[in-house]
């Protein structure tokens, strides 16, 4: 009886143990794997119509999904924002809730959140479809090396295009965000820039943002090459790392955002 | 999709994104921040200093002169003292009244320079002797109600008197 119960308790400790050590020996891959891109960089931006090229798919191409909805964010932002500041009398105020919301929060977090379900998959099937067929071994037969000419194109193509595409988020929605309240409700414009400018700083604000967005790029690009490159080559292998991508890059996105956001602005609120 | 095509492209983005940056930083942001000015600084105590908080603007006839750049205990007479970093390009005269001051009920609360007719001006690191200190609106409120309680039907006047006290005299 009592042997059952240890040997049952002790199947029970090893998987926690395996998957531990699964997860530690993924992360250690996954670290490896990011010196190793790094390592190739230089290669790799000596021929830098790889990396544009990369720009264009993961970032050119991404520009519509992140204007439309950092538009129709900023407007929603604006109709609520509106509703509960009226309460205390101070919809004056709606361009500082409007513009702090987006630059701090929604502007990096929701453009990381769609960069990695638009690109971030994108770039994993692709990675993830040239090992099953045999592409990348047939490049290191040819004595290219996969990491130069796929993988590091691709990471840093998704790193110049995060902040890009988390500032044209965020300005946008302050447009939507401007439409609704002054052109729509009657704030006064004036109003909503003057308060605007007075209540948002460049370096806590705006500047945290772009680095807020610039962890998230560099997150969600080194998880979508790792996942395609760590893909099992078969068709559910890359089904099944295209799905891990958008998860755990959600999931780093807010983590993240998280510990970020308590470096950055801890000190604003406590004196 | 040929090199040339997918470069415009890419610059067009690059270009865009860029210019919301810069659009974030001017138009949303105030980028000429008084911090990159060089500017000097003044020290302030006060007995209260309400809900002031750091990066406060400092402000004289409504305009934004400078912030404030460290609130401090001092244990010695527990008065607390701020230090303001004041544009360069505004002096104050030595006889300078600072001011806690809250825009509207539920507004920021920011520090008041009322220059005086003094001919000598203020220098980096000189001391405002003329204070007020920030009218606490609990305060106010709970001497109110004594007043018109201890009062009684004669304390129609009770509410001048209860103004003018955490109001604050300027203290030397």
């Amino acid at each position: 009886m009592s042997a059952e119960l240890t040997a049952g308790v002790a199947q029970w400790l090893r998987r926690i143990g395996g998957a531990v050590t699964g997860a530690a020996s993924k992360l250690g891959f996954a670290s490896r794997f990011l010196l190793a891109v790094l390592w190739h960089t230089p290669g790799a931006f000596r021929r830098m119509h790889l990396t544009l090229r990369e720009i264009y798919f993961s970032g050119v191409l991404s520009l519509v999904i992140i204007l439309m909805s950092g538009l129709f964010v900023g407007m929603v932002l604006s109709l609520q924002g509106y509703e509960t500041l009226k309460r205390y009398g101070a919809d004056e105020q709606l361009g500082i809730l409007v513009a702090l919301s987006l630059v701090r929060e929604l502007g990096p977090v929701m453009s990381g959140l769609l960069f990695a379900s638009r690109a971030g998959s994108a770039i994993t099937a692709e990675i993830g479809l040239m090992k099953t067929t045999e592409q990348l071994a047939a490049m290191e037969m040819m004595a290219v090396d996969p990491l130069a000419r796929v993988v590091a194109p691709r990471f840093w193509g998704g790193v110049i295009s995060m902040p890009l595409l988390a500032a044209l988020f965020s300005a946008f929605g302050i447009f939507g965000g401007y439409v609704v309240g002054v052109r729509l409700i009657g704030i006064d414009a004036g109003a909503f820039w003057g308060q605007m400018k007075a209540g948002v700083d460049v370096w806590p604000d705006v500047t945290n943002g772009i680095i807020k967005s610039f962890v998230f790029g560099i997150a969600v690009s080194l998880i979508a090459v790792f996942e395609g490159y760590d893909a099992k080559p078969t068709a559910e292998g890359v089904s099944s790392a295209t799905t891990r991508t958008v998860v755990m890059s959600s999931l780093m996105i807010l983590a993240l955002d998280f510990v970020m956001t308590v470096f950055m602005f801890r000190g604003a609120s406590v004196i | 999709m040929n090199r040339s095509a997918i470069d415009l492209w890419v610059g067009i983005f690059v270009a865009i994104g860029f210019g919301a940056i810069i659009f974030l930083a001017l138009k949303v942001g105030n980028l000429v921040t008084l911090d990159s000015t060089p500017g000097y600084h003044l020290d302030a105590s006060f007995d209260n200093i309400g809900g002031l908080k750091l990066r406060a603007p400092v402000k004289a006839a409504g305009v934004v002169v400078g912030r404030v750049e460290a609130v401090r205990l001092d244990t010695k007479v527990y008065d607390a003292v701020v230090t303001m970093r004041i544009d360069r390009q505004y002096e104050f005269t030595k006889d300078t009244i600072a001011s806690i001051n809250t825009s509207g009920l539920l507004g920021e609360v920011y520090i008041g320079l009322d220059a005086g007719g003094d001919s000598v001006m203020l220098k980096d690191g000189d001391r405002i002797k003329k204070t007020q200190s920030a009218v606490v609106i609990e305060k106010l409120i709970s001497q109110f109600l004594f007043d018109k309680a201890s009062g009684g039907a004669a304390g129609e006047a009770a509410p001048v008197k209860t103004v003018e006290k955490p109001a604050g005299e300027t203290k030397k």
